[in-house]
């Protein structure tokens, strides 16, 4: 997927003006926010659970690769073949020779956020193949050409609306606003293609060193058929999602789906083994995975190592104000949100997402709710140290700091310097007491107006005080 | 090299020599994680979560009286009397049922409008059904029509997913090619975050409790 993240700011500034979208986003708030208050409510050790996930995603990253060639032992014993890539454009090409040495021509996929890293779907259907996005979500995506907002409701930027007008255009069916019969539409829309598909896409939310199987959580019903009816399944993933044991990934089940919708369970967990067995009267002839790195390995050893805990619940940006006012076209990539912010400079390179790891007020929400307790805002600031040791901030951000630096080590003009400043700004407020503008920072007073200084320093009001 | 040994080599190198661990044994232990605490009885319990995910939930007394019970849920609610079951089940006695309900035995198609199952457990913690594939119990049937109707044992009822990989573990030894874990009727929240029932698989789950 192409890399927007440069124009973080320009696009935030847009989404915060635009209405439909703030509506939106509101939903996030009440459905999922509250949704998952209610349902960790429901599960008084949830503590101890999510320390015992937080191990069980540190003892995999430490051994990565122990697990995944475990992994790659077991599923390949039951007759999977399992393929490594490092880069996005190596699964494209991978995915493509599968169906050129099978005879492929129809894709159904559900909903992989890995495949977006990769762009997948343009990839394929350059290559000839017809590809159809299942998950309702990803289809209305498809069918308005748009990337994802969020990594669990990828259509969250949209209203029934907007969906009905989509549907009116593309179906040519009578229009309608029902959400239901909208729901209706598309499943008789997508039903023949599944019955027709030769490829089933998936991705995984996790893979199991111990059995060689593939996880996936999904609760409309697309996962199981596009992993059931075509007779090839080809399973991407990203290579941190493997955990040991059955028992491991029961655990990570238990925090998976209240984070991110407030379930308790998704409607359907699928542990995939293997090809259809003989005599079997469904099921795929034969079942690839592709495990990509895309940047993950370079993490390990380093501070952001945490980071390839996620487990892609979406907690994180469901509670984070800056999400919640902007949505998730803003960062520009896959990824949005404080996990985004993290990954994109990760995977893409910190000099092409300069805002992301800026575009966080630190208030530690995202931290408090990650059920893996990746301590994002740390990693955020690591990122923002980075930049600054890299000099990627621009020129004047760094001549700046360097004067604060420079008088904040001199406290004699440090004392003088904002004396000064303070009375100035107070003199220059006018009656308001509040500047409506200010050259050179009109960015903090677009929004807001700037309040004036009282015109003494607190260290000034300190000795006053003092000496009365 | 290829992209496997650079990967391999890359978090090798990062890991370094002293750390790795012993994955056989770690995997062998197959260590717990800690289990909320669940009501003694889980029978009740199973049938409570279900209900609270949308399913339907009705008791049987023996597995004779099952047919009865499909027919009369059908002709309820106004669905057609006509399904498909899996093979497994293809000798309950479907025609002798005082009803008109004509139930073939396969793999489900694209319209057949009720699937009927049976269920290798159930969970009482979710409220889940544990569905294995296999000859005699094709997936589709599951999934394909607009109404599921899964039939499970009293006795085949344990109370979290970590007793039931231990009876599949005890039961079957390898996992079959799709263990599915089915909590309700399909669903979808992606317009407006409105739960919506139904979106690629069935409508509706009726879950009929045997013993």
């Amino acid at each position: 997927m192409q890399v927007t993240a440069m124009h973080f700011k320009r696009k935030a500034g847009e989404n915060l003006r635009n209405e439909k979208l703030q509506k939106a986003l509101e939903k996030l708030q009440t459905k999922f926010v509250d949704g998952r208050a209610v349902a960790i409510a429901e599960l008084p050790n949830f503590e101890e659970i999510r320390d015992a996930a937080t191990d069980i995603r540190d003892k995999v990253i430490r051994n990565l690769d122990r697990y995944l060639l475990r992994f790659e032992q077991e599923a390949t014993a039951r007759g999977a073949v399992v393929h490594w890539a490092e880069t996005a454009d190596e699964v494209n090409r991978i995915v493509a020779e599968i169906a050129h040495q099978h005879g492929l021509h129809k894709v159904v996929k559900s909903k992989s956020m890995v495949s977006e890293e990769c762009g997948l779907n343009d990839a394929l259907e350059s290559q000839g193949l017809d590809v159809l996005e299942t998950d309702l979500g990803e289809y209305i995506l498809q069918l308005a050409h748009e990337p994802p907002s969020h990594i669990v409701a990828p259509v969250v930027h949209k209203s029934k609306e907007d969906i009905a007008d989509l549907f009116e255009e593309k179906h040519q069916r009578p229009r309608t606003t029902q959400i239901a019969e909208l729901c209706r539409e598309a499943r008789e829309m997508l039903r023949p293609g599944f019955l027709s598909a030769d490829l089933g896409i998936s991705g995984a939310n996790f893979i199991i060193a111990e059995t060689g199987s593939v996880l996936i959580v999904t609760n409309e019903g697309n996962g199981r058929l596009a992993t059931t009816l075509p007779r090839v399944h080809v399973a991407i993933t990203g290579i941190e999602k493997v955990v040991p044991t059955l028992e491991d990934v029961t655990t990570l089940l238990r925090l998976l789906p209240r984070s991110a919708t407030g379930q308790s369970i998704t409607n359907y967990v699928s542990v995939l083994t293997g090809t259809k067995e003989k005599g079997e009267l469904d099921g795929p002839q034969h079942f690839h995975i592709i495990l990509l790195d895309n940047g993950r390995s370079k993490l390990l050893g380093t501070e952001l190592q945490p980071m390839l805990r996620c487990i892609r619940c979406g907690a994180c940006m469901n509670h984070c104000p800056v999400y919640q006012n902007i949505g998730g076209h803003a960062y520009g990539w896959v990824y949005p949100g404080p996990m985004g912010s993290v990954l994109t400079p990760s995977f893409v390179g910190l000099e092409k997402a300069l805002d992301l790891p800026n575009a966080s007020t630190f208030c530690g929400a995202c931290a408090v709710v990650c059920p893996v307790k990746i301590p994002l805002p740390d990693l955020l600031r690591q990122l923002r140290t980075r930049q600054v040791e890299q000099q990627l901030r621009p020129r004047q951000e760094r001549a700046a700091l360097r004067l604060w630096s420079w008088m904040a080590q001199r406290p004699a003009v440090y004392a003088l310097g904002t004396r000064l400043a303070a009375r100035l700004l107070r003199a220059f407020s006018g009656s308001t007491k509040r500047f409506r503008y200010l050259p050179g920072v009109t960015g903090w007073t677009s929004g807001r107006d700037m309040p004036a200084p009282a015109g003494r320093t607190f260290r000034d009001m300190y000795r006053s005080r003092r000496s009365s | 090299m290829s992209a496997r040994e650079n990967i391999l080599a890359r978090i090798g190198k990062a890991r370094g020599p002293a750390a790795a661990v012993d994955v056989d044994l770690a995997i062998r232990r197959r260590q717990r994680g800690p289990i909320p605490a669940l009501d003694k009885d889980i029978v009740k319990l199973f049938g409570e979560r279900a209900v609270k995910l949308a399913s339907d939930v009705t008791r049987a007394g023996t597995i004779t009286e099952v047919p009865g019970l499909v027919a009369s849920y059908l002709r309820e609610r106004d669905l057609p009397m006509k399904g498909v079951c899996w093979p497994v089940m293809a000798l309950l006695d479907w025609q002798d049922t005082d009803t008109d309900i004509e139930i073939e035995s396969r793999a489900a198609r694209g319209d057949d409008l009720v699937g009927i199952t049976g269920a290798f457990l159930g969970i009482a913690e979710t409220g889940t059904l544990m569905l294995l594939s296999g000859v005699q119990t094709p997936a589709t049937v599951s999934l394909l029509p607009e109404t599921h109707i899964a039939v499970v044992e009293a006795g085949r009822i344990v109370a979290t997913m970590e007793q039931a990989w231990d009876r599949l573990r005890v039961e079957r030894g390898a996992l079959p090619r799709a263990v599915n874990f089915i909590s309700g009727p399909s669903r979808t929240a992606d317009i407006e975050q409105t739960v919506t029932l139904g979106a690629h698989g069935p409508y509706r789950v009726l879950i009929i409790i045997v013993g």
